[in-house]
């Protein structure tokens, strides 16, 4: 694939950033800075720029810089830029979305699915505790919703579905089209957590029938601490932060103009890459699948299949051995990859996501997760493919 | 003797998972083999988290109480 050499020597930049020779496939872990976003973000950083809701000329340009951003990251997925709130974290903004809504809203049961991030989750646990009902509709084995059940689960007290337009864990895509109508049919607000899925897959609000949607900085090669909540026009939250009403009066708290600059920065790119992007990082991880289940014997996909599931995407069940084993192995050779799940690698419990697949506990403890990005190649998916299926074979032999 | 108060009491109220079990086991750790751990939580995943975390780590789960929204669990350090 041709390049120019602006591009080659950007993708040159960043990757001596993330570690020359270390392959990095952890990009839903965390995505390097693109150095185009950088170069944007240091006058911000440096100076010369003011509080945007500072009275002097400085802050008017902070302000028109603020804006721009809302207008960048919201083209993204066409939506209305005044809806646009920005947060440190789409943990944050995911909060925002169910709490806020919650409070403000006159039913008192929420909907959402068994493969949600753990921001949604544990936000729908502080609801119950708060005497709202919680319906977690269940998925097949790819871990995919059925439009159907969530109909079904939609009461007449529901003040909200939520669901993720694509699981961070094992990739499958949601169906968030169909069930957008059958949310709109029944009146009910649709929130989408589209972390993983934006700039990947074709996600519009109006034609998706979305009315709050969830984006990070990070996964669009922007700077951490960064991401948005949009929200339609007739949505009303209670704000979750309390302060001098910025955002809207929904997220006080002097802006991170740099990191939302950047994020705008970020989304443009996204736009205008994304399709070329999206077509190599979709071959770069066909190849990586197809060589590791050649090579690995007993290994298998896990989530949905090609068009089902995010582009950049590759998780695996690789029986007969302990993820953390393989990624430290991994590690050793230089190759920076993830259970899929870091809630689990903390507490040696096998993840939700996986259990709603049906998996057991010695499957999940078996999962590996490989995320591509803006700086993989494919000599780097070769040296995964090269050295994986011998680590496998080693922990199985010593394996008792 | 059952009702004997526990060796440590662990709150862990307020704090959703992974919280509750990653605190169980770093308090756990500091405890001698044989000692009671008293651990309250009110995430609603928590029966489910400990009974599953005990399981798996051979830890005993002497109770489980519920009083209100809070859970009470009485762990026993096995090894």
């Amino acid at each position: 694939m041709a390049r120019s050499s602006a591009s080659s020597s950007a993708r040159h930049g960043s990757r001596a950033a993330a570690g020359v020779s270390r392959v990095y496939l952890d990009y839903a872990g965390f995505s390097p800075v693109d150095p185009r976003v950088l170069a944007v973000m240091r006058p911000f950083l440096e100076g010369g720029i003011g509080n945007p809701a500072a009275p002097h000329s400085l802050g008017f340009e902070a302000r028109d810089s603020l804006d721009g951003a809302r207008a960048k990251v919201a083209r993204l997925f066409g939506g209305a830029p005044a809806g646009v709130i920005f947060t440190a974290t789409a943990t944050e903004a995911n909060n925002l979305a169910l709490r806020g809504l919650a409070a403000r809203a006159s039913g008192r049961h929420v909907v959402t699915s068994a493969v949600e991030h753990i921001s949604v989750l544990n936000a729908c646990r502080e609801l119950e505790k708060q005497g709202y009902g919680v319906t977690s509709v269940p998925v097949d084995a790819d871990g995919r919703v059925d439009p159907d059940a969530i109909a079904r689960a939609i009461r007449r007290d529901t003040a909200l579905v939520s669901v993720t337009a694509a699981s961070g864990e094992i990739g499958t895509l949601q169906p968030v089209r169909e069930i957008g109508r059958i949310a709109r049919a029944h009146g009910v607000p649709f929130h989408v957590d589209a972390v993983g899925a934006l700039g990947r897959v074709p996600l519009a609000v109006d034609e998706c029938g979305v009315d709050l949607l969830t984006a990070s900085s990070n996964d669009l090669c922007g700077p951490p601490g960064a991401a948005a909540l949009w929200i339609r026009g007739e949505i009303k939250l209670a704000p979750l932060t309390l302060g001098g009403g910025q955002e809207g009066g929904y997220r006080s708290g002097t802006e991170n103009l740099p990191a939302i600059v950047g994020m705008g920065v970020a989304a443009d790119l996204v736009r205008s890459e994304g399709p070329a992007e999206v077509a190599r990082l979709s071959a770069l991880r066909d190849r990586l699948v197809d060589g590791l289940l050649a090579g690995v014997a007993g290994s298998r996909v896990t989530g949905a299949r090609g068009a089902g599931r995010l582009p950049h995407h590759a998780s695996l069940l690789i029986p007969g051995v302990k993820a953390d084993a393989v990624l430290m192995e991994l590690d050793f050779r230089g190759v920076s990859a993830s259970s899929g799940s870091a809630c689990a690698t903390l507490t040696g419990q096998p993840s939700h996501v996986l259990r709603a697949i049906g998996c057991d506990d010695a499957m999940a403890e078996s999962s590996l997760c490989f995320t591509l990005g803006r700086w993989t190649t494919a000599p780097e998916i070769d040296v995964v493919i090269d050295v994986l299926p011998a680590i496998v074979t080693r922990l199985r032999r010593l394996a008792p | 003797m059952l009702d004997a108060p526990p060796d440590q009491v662990l709150d862990c109220i307020g704090l959703f998972c992974p919280m509750p079990i990653l605190k169980t086991r770093e308090t756990m750790k500091g405890m001698a083999v044989g000692q009671r751990l008293e651990m309250l939580s009110d995430d609603p995943a928590s029966e489910a988290d400990m009974k599953s975390w005990t399981g798996r780590t051979g830890h005993e789960l002497l109770s489980i109480e519920r009083h209100g929204a809070v859970f009470r669990f009485l762990v026993r350090k096995t090894r």
